[in-house]
């Protein structure tokens, strides 16, 4: 029996980018790969290279982005598309993003934000699409959809706008939905109503998810298996359920053990020495965490880590296979 | 112990080694900038001087030249009444140039007064500022000179005051908006609790630190009086003739255009142009750099 | 608000009567000496033995109705003078105004949508033109157009629809040319700043073709910034039709305007004021009326200077 191929496939995908002049890597070596239906966490701090990374894969990259590696979606290569094909490939993929409020024209309706893609690209009637649009408002909670598709996106808080973008990211029935830090930008109790609608949707709609977020738990609260990302690479790819008891990375571990836990006290809260390193700065031929980390040896520093397998996951650490059972758990 | 902030103008130890203000601007603006800088400098020198350099009376006409051509010593050739180009050329940067500096010298003083102001006491003070500023926009510069010059007769001086009246509420409202800015900062509070008086605040510290935007908006301002002036002596209600002007050149010159000579007035015209344009140029470049924060 | 405006600017212009030198009735006669009824006649109508707020008054109410005084010097209604000339004024300033639109708009997005190296030269055409004052232009266009190439006519009215569009167009010109330049650089730089927009970037993720996210995306929300710019330029059109229209030997508001400063008929420089004042005061409202319906979330009047 054949497994069923991968719905979106990344292989080996860098890219850079012009930064004041001079061309630094912002994504390196990204590798990963998803299922129909299957929802995949993507972790990591500010400069990690994961919003780059789902960027990538909707082809949203700057103008003048040197792009090596492929991305795959269905088989076929993102890349090479154009034209009526690209845009039918980004119908199929749908994105939203952190700031509701900067990624809405403040100009235009609701109405006309939401059922733009429906007219546009499906050449459904106005009348049918804001009939969807109402129904989906309804599945992400808002109530009164025909007086909200009148309003304009000021007249919105920053929770009603974001839970508007999941809708208008459901209305054209994607088979993959990139989350980029869809709650960073919300205040907490928000934080945790649409992470819920788009877990129930999830769900539902039976999609493909890429969550982004800098919050491992909330990563793995919400996604199959889980990706980490550090100066612009991937270092871990575990079930999220293993992450906590079985990291594959230092990194993850350090990660995991930083977040407080509220049932113990402890004297001092764990944090990762040095400060985090972008992908512009990272070194291209030792580990970027080396500098970091509590289990460098001179190994992790003759040449950049590949990624290996293990234990149904993947990790690109020299000594993941010695560093096992050290790493999970290691609060006692 | 004094804990003053350092504003630009403080006397700090070691200030004399620092390189003066001028140079570190013209620095910051880059080659347009200093090419400017160049060319105004150009200007103010001839504004001040040019009667000594024109090689011939500006003033002295002889009708049997009138319009002739470029000939001998006479670069640019004659005028409508004979006079020599150049040196009319020359002789009339001195009012060119003066009546914008005293429209932007009323602007910026009175501007800045009502500014910082408005800005220092704030609520009602400033309400009835900021309103009295928007309400009085509705005369553009150049009618209200006509008007100017319609009630007190044709001059430089009347023309000047009208400009600057017109002006002022523009550059006032830009100045609020820095100073309100400037007057929230930490430091201003620090002093005021140190016991230092509102005008001392305002002239030691305040105006200081908003001068590099005063500046940018003076030489912008520079700019478009020279144009506004130049175009009412053109009307004939700025400076008189026989004074050299180039605004009044163009406007007595401009018949000779029809029969070939374009010299005189295009020559005039072009001196207008090159100084705005540096002004503006100039202008722009010092505006961004308050914006990039110096 | 923008009608405040007005009325304290027709203060200032019919204060004017009182800030010359000598009393009012020298002010209005220019210096002239007049036969004694005259006095009278002036006196009269403009009530000047009444207190100051009432005279204000009965002159803006006269002012109103069409009564704008008598000229000194052609002894006929201001407002029969300015009738007959204000069509001159209007015809150049929509000449121009519609040159600014059509080249300062049009030549703006095709450089906004399209960097290139056209770009960097058109910048410094551009920073040139917009510092050339409307009658140094005139000068040049007149050597070029009218005397070297003899093209266009560069003096009068001209007679009939057609003549009277040759005979516009090198004043038009001259009185759009740095107006443009400013127009078309605020619209480049205003639609390149759209074009990069978070909420493009939506729209293109959303595989909308890229001609409707052009227009419905960057450049209906470039609009905003574009329309308050040419609405203000424009508005200074108003003022500036004097110079040109001397340049030009055009007979419109604005070179009468001149003249009568000149012969110091007051009378007159009141009434055209007051008109050119209006004028400038509706464009701006109009401005204001026009952004608060393309920017939903900003209420009228409260147009960000």
């Amino acid at each position: 029996m054949a497994t069923p191929a991968p719905l979106l496939e990344v292989e080996g995908l860098s890219v850079r980018l012009e930064v004041e002049g001079v061309r630094r890597p912002v994504l390196r070596d990204v590798s990963l790969s998803l299922d129909r239906g299957e929802a995949l966490g993507l972790v990591g701090e500010s400069g990690s290279g994961k919003s780059m990374t789902a960027r990538a894969i909707d082809r949203l990259l700057p103008a003048g982005a040197e792009v090596t590696g492929t991305v795959r979606f269905e088989g076929t290569d993102v890349g090479a598309l154009s034209g009526t094909a690209l845009r039918r490939y980004r119908g199929r993929v749908a994105m939203v993003f952190q700031d509701p409020r900067a990624h809405v024209n403040p100009v235009r309706r609701i109405g006309d934000f939401m059922t733009e893609a429906l007219r546009m690209n499906q050449g459904i009637s106005v009348r049918d699409a804001e009939r969807r649009a109402v129904e989906m408002l309804g599945e992400v909670g808002i109530a009164n959809g025909a007086r909200r598709l009148r309003q304009y996106p000021h007249e919105l808080s920053g929770g009603l706008l974001q839970r508007v973008m999941i809708a208008t990211a459901l209305l054209t029935e994607p088979a993959l939905l990139l989350a980029d830090e869809p709650t960073t930008a919300l205040d907490v109790t928000t934080q945790a109503d649409v992470m819920a609608i788009l877990d129930a949707l999830r769900r539902e709609f039976d999609l493909a998810l890429v969550f982004i977020t800098h919050d491992l738990d909330l990563a793995a609260a919400v996604c199959d298996r889980t990706a980490v990302m550090y100066a612009g690479q991937i270092v871990e790819i575990h079930a999220s359920s293993r992450l906590h008891d079985d990291p594959l990375h230092p990194y993850t571990a350090a990660l995991a053990a930083a977040r407080p836990d509220i049932t113990r006290t402890a004297r001092r809260l764990q944090a990762i020495a040095g400060r985090p390193l972008s992908s512009f700065e990272a070194p291209a031929d030792e580990c970027a965490f080396a500098p970091r980390c509590g289990y460098a040896q001179t190994a992790c520093r003759e040449r950049l880590p590949e990624l290996v397998r293990l234990n149904g996951g993947v990790s690109r650490c020299v000594r993941a296979h010695e560093l096992r059972s050290m790493l999970g758990r290691a609060r006692g | 112990m004094s804990s003053a902030p350092v504003a630009s103008t403080d006397v700090v130890i070691g200030r004399s080694r620092r390189p003066l203000p001028i140079v570190t601007l013209l620095r910051a603006t880059g080659p347009v900038g200093i090419a400017s800088a160049v060319v105004i400098a150009a200007a103010t020198f001839i504004a001040a001087f040019g009667w000594l350099l024109a090689p011939y009376d500006a003033n002295l006409t002889n009708l049997t030249n009138t319009f002739v051509g470029p000939t001998g010593g006479h670069l640019l050739g004659f005028d409508v009444q004979g006079r020599d180009v150049l040196s009319r050329l020359l002789a009339g940067a001195w009012t060119s140039m003066l009546g914008p500096l005293a429209v932007v010298g009323i602007c910026i003083t009175v501007g800045t007064v009502l500014a910082v102001t408005a800005a220092w006491r704030r609520g009602a003070t400033d309400a009835v500022v900021s309103s009295g500023l928007d309400v009085l926009f509705a005369f553009p510069a150049i009618l209200l000179a006509v008007l100017a010059a319609a009630v007190f007769g044709a001059g430089l001086l009347a023309a000047s005051i009208a400009i600057a009246i017109a002006y002022t509420p523009y550059v006032a409202r830009v100045l609020r908006g820095a100073a309100l800015r400037e007057r929230s900062r930490p430091y201003v509070a620090a002093l005021e609790v140190q016991g230092a008086s509102a005008t001392t605040i305002c002239l030691r510290h305040l105006v200081p630190n908003i001068m590099p935007l005063i500046v940018a908006q003076a030489t912008i301002l520079f700019g478009y009086a020279m144009v506004d002036l130049a175009a009412i002596s053109y009307l004939g209600l700025g400076v008189q003739p026989p004074n050299a002007n180039w605004g009044v050149m163009i406007a007595e010159n401009q018949s000779g255009i029809l029969e070939g000579t374009t010299l005189p007035a295009l020559s005039a015209g072009i001196a207008i142009v090159v100084v705005v344009v540096a002004f503006n140029l100039l202008g722009e470049r010092l505006f961004e750099n308050t914006r990039k924060g110096r | 608000m923008l009608i405040a405006s007005l009325l304290v600017a027709s203060f200032v212009i019919f204060g004017a009567m009182y800030l010359a030198p000598g009393n009012p009735i020298s002010a209005l006669s220019g210096g002239r000496s007049l036969p004694p009824d005259s006095i009278r006649v002036l006196e009269a109508r403009y009530h000047l033995n009444d207190p100051f707020f009432t005279q204000y008054w009965y002159w803006l109410t006269g002012a109103l109705h069409g009564n704008l005084g008598i000229s000194i010097v052609l002894r006929e209604n201001v407002s029969t003078l300015i009738a007959s000339r204000i069509w001159t004024t209007a015809g150049l300033v929509l000449y121009a105004s519609l040159l600014i639109l059509v080249a300062g708009i049009g030549l703006g997005v095709l450089a906004g949508l399209r960097p290139g190296i056209l770009d960097t030269s058109a910048l410094v055409v551009s920073a040139i033109s917009a510092a050339i004052p409307a009658f140094v232009a005139a000068i040049v266009l007149i050597i070029v157009f009218a005397v070297k190439l003899g093209w266009l006519p560069a003096f009068g009215n001209g007679a009939g629809l057609l003549d009277e569009i040759k005979h516009f167009t090198l004043p038009a010109v001259a009185l759009a040319i740095s107006s443009m330049a400013i127009v078309a650089r605020v619209t480049r730089a205003s639609v390149r700043e759209e074009s990069v927009r978070e909420h493009v970037q939506t729209a293109i993720s959303r595989g909308l073709p890229r001609r409707h996210v052009i227009r419905r995306h960057v450049l209906r929300n470039a609009a905003i910034p574009i329309t308050t710019v040419s609405g203000i330029t424009i508005a200074s059109l108003i003022a500036v039709a004097a110079v040109v229209e001397v340049a030009f030997g055009l007979n419109g508001l604005g070179a009468y305007l001149v003249q009568s400063a000149q012969s110091k008929d007051l009378a007159v420089v009141q009434g055209i004021s007051l008109v050119l004042v209006t004028a400038f005061v509706l464009v701006n409202v109009a401005v204001d009326v026009l952004y608060s319906l393309l920017d939903p979330r900003v209420a009228l009047g409260t147009r960000a200077q």
